[in-house]
């Protein structure tokens, strides 16, 4: 306590926190690169003499595997073949009238007469719009996907719930699974099985498992422990305490697994038409799209919408019982009036196939064949407004895509701002870039004053200009600082792997374009969250909208955007924004509504402006909720890259899409496992930074 | 009163260790343990020692109340009895059989013929009817349909809930839910009944009610019965015979009256403080033998508690025949006994 006043003073200002060490040196780092970049173009290019060949090496070994295990792969799509065709058959075979009396008895009972009501609307305009056989076939795939995917997704998550020592593969499986694109597995599919539908089919099940198994683990593992006492305490013996007393404990959320299993599946049936060769829906809207027929398109991805939309509220209504109790038509609708509605229907159908053999019972010209009209009328007012959109593409094109692609360094040239930059600029800007970062460090820390130095040097360099070296050491740096040593190394590694197999252009591409539609989709996505929280109307106006584009399959963004805005990164960007605004909406609103009640009093009366309330109490309190919205962005926004590559793009997603079409295994799996590592990375990095404490 | 009752089940040196290796502890065998020892070094060395050589007997028929608060290691002792947790050493004997040396199956069916239990939070099964809950445990057993669902609208009714069998457990009350919890582990008619804090969840003036309840059916039914609780006013109420449990240890076991007069350390004085000496104790406790004396003309019940004979000295009274203690003849219970209390309990509250 008798220490000099002044070393007592000075301490803190020469201490660094040990955090901030290697930052500094990192900074120092970064000045270097920067400075040597002229002289070593390794630095921002690397180059491809130092590539290793991984992806042929990989290619070598499935061509050498695929030979041998060949046979038995296409015996099993000849086995699958059959129930595939059959399943097709039989649906095309049952006469509309018939479906839909099906369709709307179950659609009864699942959640009552305004489901009924839209499922005829539905099915009346797949039929009129002409789809109907269409739309029948892919209904046959999802049917034989669903089942295959439910049980092996039920059976590996009772695995994983049994065994606790099993379950960190299992998960980590599982997380490869959801994340690598499906065109990237669809090759060594293609190679083993054989062009065909059933490679569709078998993409459908491993893309649609796990959903159910996370949801059959989540199910069993929170059976609360007093049931299962009283199960065991009632003397059952394993086997009726799992099928009698936990399986139908944890049956809701097994359920749910079921609805997402199903979503996911017709998602996959509809991307699997890529592959081509199956009359389905999915064909129709990339073959309309593919010829800029732009009516059909709409048409047939409207199609898409209402069958997901119908297909979700089906099984959802079947998995959550609603909270007010079922409705007077779900309880008139008794399982044994369902059985027999559905006998009446397979009776009509038979009678109708008795009495008009050969009809179809189509409408002769379906609303595609008269959409002539509507194609010009569209690509009319897509003429007429061309310059409306053109400068709408432009305007973000030049504002935000190139700055933040090539920097301010890279777009300040005279051929795109018409200007250049002055080297007094250029010092004014790395002094307002300081200064920034030095009033947040003194008002927030240090971490704060850093990611304002990153920011200002990523904006002047731009993404594709930034030295790998940095890149990868800074991320490896971040991983470390908020998730410990492993993930660290992890980062290391998965960034060293794609730069040494000559992807890092496409992953630069890739990050830039992520960022930026994650950035947009929390500012737009987080302001109409906010305002959602605030006013119920726009929350009831929000709601169903929400839910349209949340379940629907991811191709379907891609028609308006393409619509609008022509081939190009603005058109990817769009539809992959489609796609990745829901969280932020849908969390922040949760997160807001949902902050506890007491702490938003105490500081209201404490006589706190609204603006404060929002700004100081309620967004920090609902930030662990927004947060986990972000990390939902993130992984929509990584996974719509893989179909963004149709529209045309430069990244990882164009890799895979690339390889797809050369049937090149290697650098698909190369570039869809970097896909994946990207995606896993952002996840373990925010939930980290959410649990605030590092995983050792 | 208790001794004349044949011994149902028997606790003996039974021992509960969560950790890494607790069986490295328990493997010596003929040496004789000091338990205090054994669970400071068990503390020590990185296990936590739940319960704590537990050693005490139920007689058939009678409430052994369990008590202690959360974390004193009375869930797991309830769960050590019914197997529910496998305990790390000692004896568990169910008419004088044990019940640690059972086989899976017989334990299954010592569970679906002997055993019944309650939770505190009901552990009903959310897809069945109340009608489908209670008939489960006789379901498991294979019994027909028909049977087990006379056997279960039984239950029902005794337990008051005739009208809601096919609702679900969702739509009923806490207290109904527990009534439902109840005639469930009763509907196959066990000889020992396990009550895991079944009261705690619910509101005090329907936990009262349940007490009633439960009193009026053990009174019809005579079960052994167990029973779990962290509240001491339940406890004392309900109580034959009751344990006080601290740290995975019995400190005392004894009847209400005991404890409460001579309370084992001061944890036990502290925690049994706020009793009402005056309602605890009932006219049995303090009676003694005639001893060839003549009966008083006045006379109570054994289970009389000492605060409703107040009115009847106060009129001058000075001795009581006890009636129905149990030893046939009545016992005399004097003036002076009964006012020695009320002089301690007035210390008690002036001191306090």
């Amino acid at each position: 306590m008798t220490a000099p006043a002044v070393s007592f003073r000075s301490a803190p200002r020469v201490a660094i926190e040990p955090g901030l060490l290697p930052w500094c040196v990192f900074m120092v780092l970064t000045a270097l690169c920067l400075v040597l970049k002229t002289d070593f173009p390794w630095l921002v290019t690397f180059p491809k003499e130092w590539t290793l060949p991984l992806a042929p090496a990989i290619n070598a070994v499935t061509d050498a595997v695929v030979t041998v295990v060949q046979p038995v792969f296409r015996a099993l799509s000849a086995v699958l073949d059959a129930p595939m065709r059959g399943a097709r058959t039989v649906l095309v075979w049952l006469p509309w009238p018939a479906v839909m009396l099906a369709v709307a008895a179950l659609a009864l009972k699942s959640s009552g007469v305004r489901l009924a009501v839209f499922a005829l609307l539905a099915l009346g305009y797949i039929l009129l719009a002409g789809y109907w056989p269409q739309s029948m076939s892919t209904l046959s795939l999802v049917l034989l996907a669903v089942p295959i995917s439910t049980m092996l997704g039920f059976g590996l998550g009772v695995l994983g719930h049994a065994s606790p020592r099993l379950r960190p593969a299992l998960l980590g499986t599982l997380d490869l699974m959801q994340t690598v694109p499906a065109f990237a597995y669809l090759i060594p599919l293609l190679l083993l099985f054989g062009f065909g539908p059933v490679v569709g089919l078998i993409a459908s099940a491993i893309y649609a498992t796990p959903p159910m198994v996370r949801n059959t683990m989540l199910g069993l593992g929170r059976v609360p422990s007093d049931i299962g006492e009283a199960g065991l305490m009632s003397g059952c013996t394993r086997r009726q305490q799992f099928w009698q007393v936990e399986v139908p404990t944890a049956l809701p959320q097994i359920l749910v697994g079921f609805n997402q299993t199903t979503m996911a599946a017709l998602s996959m049936v509809i991307v699997a038409a890529i592959i081509g060769g199956f009359e389905d829906i999915g064909w129709e809207v990339l073959s309309s799209m593919r010829k800029a027929e732009f009516g059909q398109s709409i048409l047939s991805g409207l199609v898409i919408a209402l069958l997901a939309i119908l297909i979700d509220r089906l099984t959802i209504g079947f998995a959550k019982p609603r909270p007010a109790g079922p409705t007077v038509a779900m309880i008139w609708m008794t399982g044994r009036r369902l059985v027999a509605t559905l006998v009446l229907a397979v009776a009509l159908a038979a009678a109708i196939r008795l009495l008009w053999p050969d009809d179809r019972l189509l409408p002769a010209s379906g609303l595609r064949m008269q959409v002539g009209g509507v194609n010009q009328w569209l690509l009319g007012v897509v003429r007429d407004y061309a310059w409306l959109f053109d400068d709408i593409r432009n305007a973000v094109l030049y504002c935000l895509l190139l700055p933040l692609r090539i920097g301010i360094s890279g777009a300040a040239t005279p051929a795109l701002w018409g200007f250049s930059l002055p080297p007094a600029a250029i010092a004014a800007y790395c002094a307002l870039v300081l200064a920034l970062a030095g009033l947040s460090t003194r008002g927030s820390g240090w971490r704060a004053g850093l990611a304002v130095l990153v920011t200002g040097l990523v904006l002047y360099t731009g993404f594709l200009g930034l030295p790998w070296p940095v890149f990868i050491l800074g991320m490896a740096l971040l991983a470390l600082q908020v998730a410990g040593v492993r993930l660290g190394l992890f980062a290391l590694a998965g960034f060293i792997l794609i730069l040494v197999n000559g992807l890092w252009p496409q992953l630069i591409q890739s990050l830039y374009l992520c960022t930026l539609a994650v950035l947009l989709c929390l500012l737009i996505g987080g302001a109409l969250g906010v305002w959602a929280a605030y006013s119920d109307r726009v929350s009831r106006i929000l709601k169903p909208v929400c839910d349209a584009l949340q379940t629907m399959p991811q191709f379907v963004f891609l028609i308006p955007a393409l619509m609008f805005f022509k081939v190009g990164e603005f058109t990817a960007l769009i539809a992959i924004m489609l796609y990745a605004i829901v969280p932020p909406i849908r969390y922040v609103e949760h997160g807001l509504r949902h902050v506890r009640a007491d702490v938003v009093e105490a500081v209201e009366q404490m006589g706190a402006t609204p603006a404060q309330s929002l700004f100081q109490a309620k967004l920090p309190l609902a930030l662990p909720v927004v947060m986990l919205g972000l990390n939902q962005t993130i992984m929509a926004a990584l996974s719509m890259l893989a179909i963004a590559a149709l529209v045309g793009t430069r990244d990882l997603g164009q890799a895979v899409y690339v390889a797809l079409g050369k049937a090149d295994a290697g650098m698909g799996l190369v570039a869809g496992l970097s896909i994946a590592f990207l995606a896993i990375l952002a996840d373990r990095l925010i939930q980290a930074a959410v649990s605030g404490r590092p995983a050792a | 009163m208790s001794d004349t009752r044949p011994i149902k089940l028997a606790c003996r040196n039974v021992w509960k260790v969560y950790g890494r290796r607790p069986g490295y502890y328990f493997d010596s065998r003929g040496y004789v343990i000091d338990p205090d020892a054994l669970a400071e070094r068990l503390r020590a060395e990185a296990h936590l020692p739940a319960v704590v050589d537990a050693t005490f007997e139920v007689a058939t028929g009678e409430i052994f109340v369990i008590m202690g608060l959360s974390g004193s290691g009375k869930s797991t002792l309830v769960r050590c009895l019914s197997r529910l947790v496998e305990p790390s050493a000692g004896e568990i004997l169910f008419d004088g059989k044990d019940l640690l040396k059972a086989t899976g199956k017989e334990l299954i069916e010592l569970r679906r013929h002997a055993m019944g239990m309650v939770f505190q939070n009901f552990g009903l099964l959310p897809h069945l009817t109340i009608l489908g809950n209670v008939a489960f445990p006789l379901k498991i057993q294979g019994k027909p349909v028909k049977e087990r669902e006379a056997r279960a609208r039984e239950m029902i009714a005794l337990v008051g809930l005739e009208g809601r069998e096919g609702s679900y457990p969702h739509q009923l009350s806490g207290g109904q839910q527990q009534r439902v919890g109840i005639a469930r582990s009763l509907a196959v008619g066990p000889e020992l009944w396990f009550l895991d804090e079944p009261f705690s969840a619910l509101d005090p003036l329907i936990r009262r009610q349940m007490q009633d309840e439960f009193l009026r059916l053990q009174r019809m039914l005579r079960k052994t019965i167990i029973f779990i609780t962290h509240d001491m006013g339940e406890a004392f109420r309900l109580a034959d015979r009751l344990a006080i449990m601290r740290a995975g240890k019995i400190v005392q076991i004894g009847r209400p009256a005991e404890i409460v007069l001579n309370p084992a350390d001061d944890y036990v004085a502290q925690f049994t403080e706020d009793m009402p000496l005056l309602r605890v104790i009932k006219a049995g406790d303090l009676a003694t033998p005639l001893a060839g004396a003549s009966a008083p003309d006045q006379s109570v019940a054994a289970d009389a508690s000492l605060e409703e004979l107040i009115p009847r000295l106060a009129s001058g009274v000075g001795a009581f025949a006890v009636l129905d203690t149990g030893a046939g003849a009545p016992a005399l219970l004097t003036a002076s006994s009964v006012l020695a209390v009320l002089e301690r309990e007035q210390k008690r509250r002036t001191r306090s």
